[in-house]
């Protein structure tokens, strides 16, 4: 015991010094910004200078039909880009990485590789290569849509109020369904073989396989990327920039909490920027953001099972 | 031993370097101009610069755009931040004026070259009381119709000057088959406001008179000319081409020059573009009047100006450069290296493109006006004038009805504008 109390004495400075970087860059550009910006959204303009104002730009977010009703539009729609890719990507993705993981799929490698390909194009170029494509004008997709015979089923959906968003949520879930893909392929290649095995020996093979060992066992990964999905596309912004602009049309129809973000912070065209309207639209995005992820991590990932191999 | 030497050469060399620069830096003074027009840097840095440099000894200017979309945003950044250019291009109405408000503009009213500017010309740039003018005015745009002229004479159509005239040219068009008839799309919201609303409004609300009264608040947008354009607009959807609903503005530029469509509702800045891209004839044609023998009424744009950084290290020399955009110097070069864009000042300029001289030839015939949004009216929130691009473009699309937009504006602006207030 006693010398034990010995070797607890000398500080331990090293865990310090390891963390000081680390610590320092973090707060000096994430948590610093975060609170300045959590800051600004008490207080407004006035004539006579800033003067602090409690919670009353929260309320007016909320309340006043002119704003609330952007703010609603922009949940709404931003919950609706959720929705399609939590839908279409993840299983999608899983679906992937299941087939990928086929040991007798040949060229592996090559549907790996193109399938993540783009994820690691910019925005941009995402966002202005479908505009392309989709375009009644030069597009290909009306072409290419004749020549199956469903031409018929042709709109120029990124100008249709009732499609733009589903179409550029489908676009973004092209652009990254290779993140799911490659978590859960990571995961169902860990599952050791003996498990498998036994499976097999048990007479469960195949699909019957898949639905009760594999995918019971990369549950966990499908959490992460659940909540990956969520705080990505509850910041997103780039891509209905890039292919709808700031006023994100038809008529506010594609407007996501970063567009009308960006709209209200730096302003557009006649409409001047509003750097506290801005700071409390960004403060709601975080707290719907931390509101999301704590759900899932007090709420969901306690109640999942782990398996330990 | 021989590294040590070229170190001790290289050292010298730049001694000899340093002092150099230092040495002019001490002479000339460099003037840097933020605008949004990265379209023209061309014409900038070959025309109008060497130009004023030549004149000014001693003074560099170097223009530095950034993409128009961005450019409010950053330039407020620099502004605060410290960094902006000594010159700043200033956006019409309430951007600058809040940059003026902030301590940001300098007041230019009082330098030689604004004896050169009309009380027009000057709106754009002055306090809501007029007493301070705070940029020099460069140039305005002016919205009209743009037409092929090829595709006209093919189909002998004549140049429409009313409403019905205009209407039954589309028509013949559609008839043909061959061209789109008009080239405008809604993707981009703003050309079906911009080229749509505020290009043919100014005949229903008769230009300025219209203009003022609502801002007044002696008319409504629920009022019948305010209501009639978008009424006019709902009608030109049978006219775009397939999908125009998706359509962006460089594709309906596209379209039109590569004489596929017949007609575009433009303005006045499409001109350079116009005469490099399109290989036909090209003709201008005023907004059409309701019935043959009403005045018209044209968008006559207060557009771009310049004004001084009041944090500039130089400001003498950028009150030269200043002093010098109010010269007939100045606007015989702008006005005819930027076709489409017209000097503000008071001085006879003489413009060699032809489609230029038709657009500036209406403001002898029509009365001018400026885009019915812009002045006072799109302060607060709802921000009226994107509002409009959306409701134009709806009302295009035939989602909402012109009586419901012209409301769902009023509704917008009883919110937050008071006129007696002002």
């Amino acid at each position: 015991m006693a010398q034990q109390a010995i070797l607890k004495k000398p500080v331990r400075w090293h865990i310090a010094v390891f963390l000081a970087p680390a610590v320092l860059v973090y707060t000096a550009i994430m948590i610093i910004p975060l609170f300045g910006t959590l800051q600004l959204s008490l207080f407004r303009e006035v004539e006579a200078g800033t003067i602090y104002v409690g919670l009353q730009n929260f309320r007016e977010l909320l309340t006043d039909p002119h704003w609330s009703q952007s703010f609603w539009n922009a949940l709404w729609n931003n919950t609706w880009f959720f929705i399609i890719h939590m839908l279409v990507q993840n299983p999608i993705g899983i679906l992937l990485a299941a087939i990928l993981s086929n040991p007798k799929l040949r060229m592996r490698a090559f549907y790996r590789t193109a399938i993540f390909v783009p994820t690691i194009l910019s925005f941009v170029i995402v966002g202005f290569v479908w505009k392309l494509i989709l375009s009644p004008i030069w597009g290909v997709a009306p072409n290419l849509l004749d020549l199956v015979g469903l031409k018929f089923l042709f709109a120029p959906w990124l100008g249709k109020e009732e499609y733009a968003l589903t179409t550029l949520a489908l676009v973004s879930v092209w652009q990254f369904v290779g993140i799911p893909m490659m978590l859960i392929y990571a995961a169902l290649l860990s599952i050791p073989d003996e498990i498998l095995e036994a499976a097999e020996c048990d007479g469960v093979t195949g699909m019957a396989q898949f639905w009760k060992i594999k995918l019971p066992l990369v549950l966990p990964a499908i959490g992460i990327i659940s909540i990956l999905t969520f705080v990505g596309n509850f910041n997103a912004f780039d891509l209905i920039y890039s292919a709808q602009g700031a006023l994100a049309g038809p008529n506010f129809s594609t407007d996501i909490l970063g567009t009308f973000l960006y709209r209200t912070f730096f302003g557009f065209q006649l409409q001047l920027g509003d750097t506290h309207m801005g700071a409390t639209i960004a403060s709601m995005m975080f707290f719907i953001i931390l509101t999301g992820v704590s759900l899932y991590l007090f709420v969901i990932q306690r109640r999942m099972q782990r398996y330990q191999f | 031993m021989k590294q040590g030497k070229i170190h001790n050469v290289l050292m010298a060399a730049t001694v000899i370097l340093a002092t150099g620069i230092g040495s002019a830096a001490a002479q000339t003074v460099t003037l840097t101009i933020e605008s949004w027009r990265n379209d023209d840097l061309q014409i900038w840095q070959e025309k109008i610069i060497p130009a004023f440099e030549a004149a000014n000894p001693g003074i560099k200017v170097k223009f530095a755009p950034t993409a128009p979309a961005e450019y409010n945003a950053i330039l407020n950044s620099k502004l605060q931040a410290g960094s902006a250019g000594d010159l700043i291009t200033c956006r019409p109405f309430d951007a600058s004026l809040s940059l003026y408000n902030d301590g940001h503009l300098a007041p230019v009213q009082d330098l030689d070259g604004m004896k050169n500017f009309g009380s027009v010309a000057k709106s754009g740039w002055s306090t809501d009381d007029g007493s301070v003018t705070f940029c020099v005015p460069m140039a305005s745009v002016i919205h009209g119709f743009i037409y092929n002229k090829d595709a006209f004479d093919e189909l002998g159509i004549p140049v429409p000057a009313t409403e019905a005239e205009f209407f039954a040219a589309l028509d013949k068009i559609k008839a043909d088959g061959n061209y789109i008839p008009m080239a405008m799309g809604t993707a981009d919201q703003w050309e079906a406001a911009t080229m749509g609303y505020q290009n043919i409004g100014p005949n229903y609300w008769k230009g300025e008179e219209g203009r003022l009264a609502l801002i007044a608040g002696d008319q409504k947008l629920t009022d019948e000319n305010w209501v009639m354009p978008y009424a006019t607009l709902a009608k030109w959807k049978d006219y775009l081409g397939d999908g125009f609903e998706a359509q962006s503005y460089p594709d309906s530029q596209n379209l039109f020059t590569l004489g596929r469509a017949a007609i575009y509702p433009a303005g006045s800045w499409e001109i350079t573009g116009f005469n490099a891209q399109a290989d036909f004839k090209t003709g201008a044609f005023i907004p059409p009047v309701q019935n043959a023998g009403d005045t018209c009424y044209i968008s006559d744009h207060v557009d771009i100006a310049l004004g001084m950084n009041t944090k500039t290290e130089h400001p003498e020399a950028a009150k030269t450069f200043l002093n010098w955009v109010g010269s007939a110097e100045f606007a015989a070069l702008y006005s005819n290296a930027l076709p489409g864009f017209f000097s503000l000042s008071n001085h006879n300029v003489t413009l060699e493109d032809p489609l230029a001289q038709e657009f500036v030839s209406w403001r002898g015939k029509c009365s001018s006006t400026i885009r019915s949004t812009y002045q006072i009216l799109s302060r607060g929130t709802p921000n009226l004038e994107n509002e409009t691009w959306a409701a134009s473009a709806s009302v295009i699309k035939g989602t909402e009805t012109p009586e419901a937009a012209g409301k769902r504006l009023q509704d917008g602006l009883n919110a937050w504008y008071k006129p007696a207030m002002k």
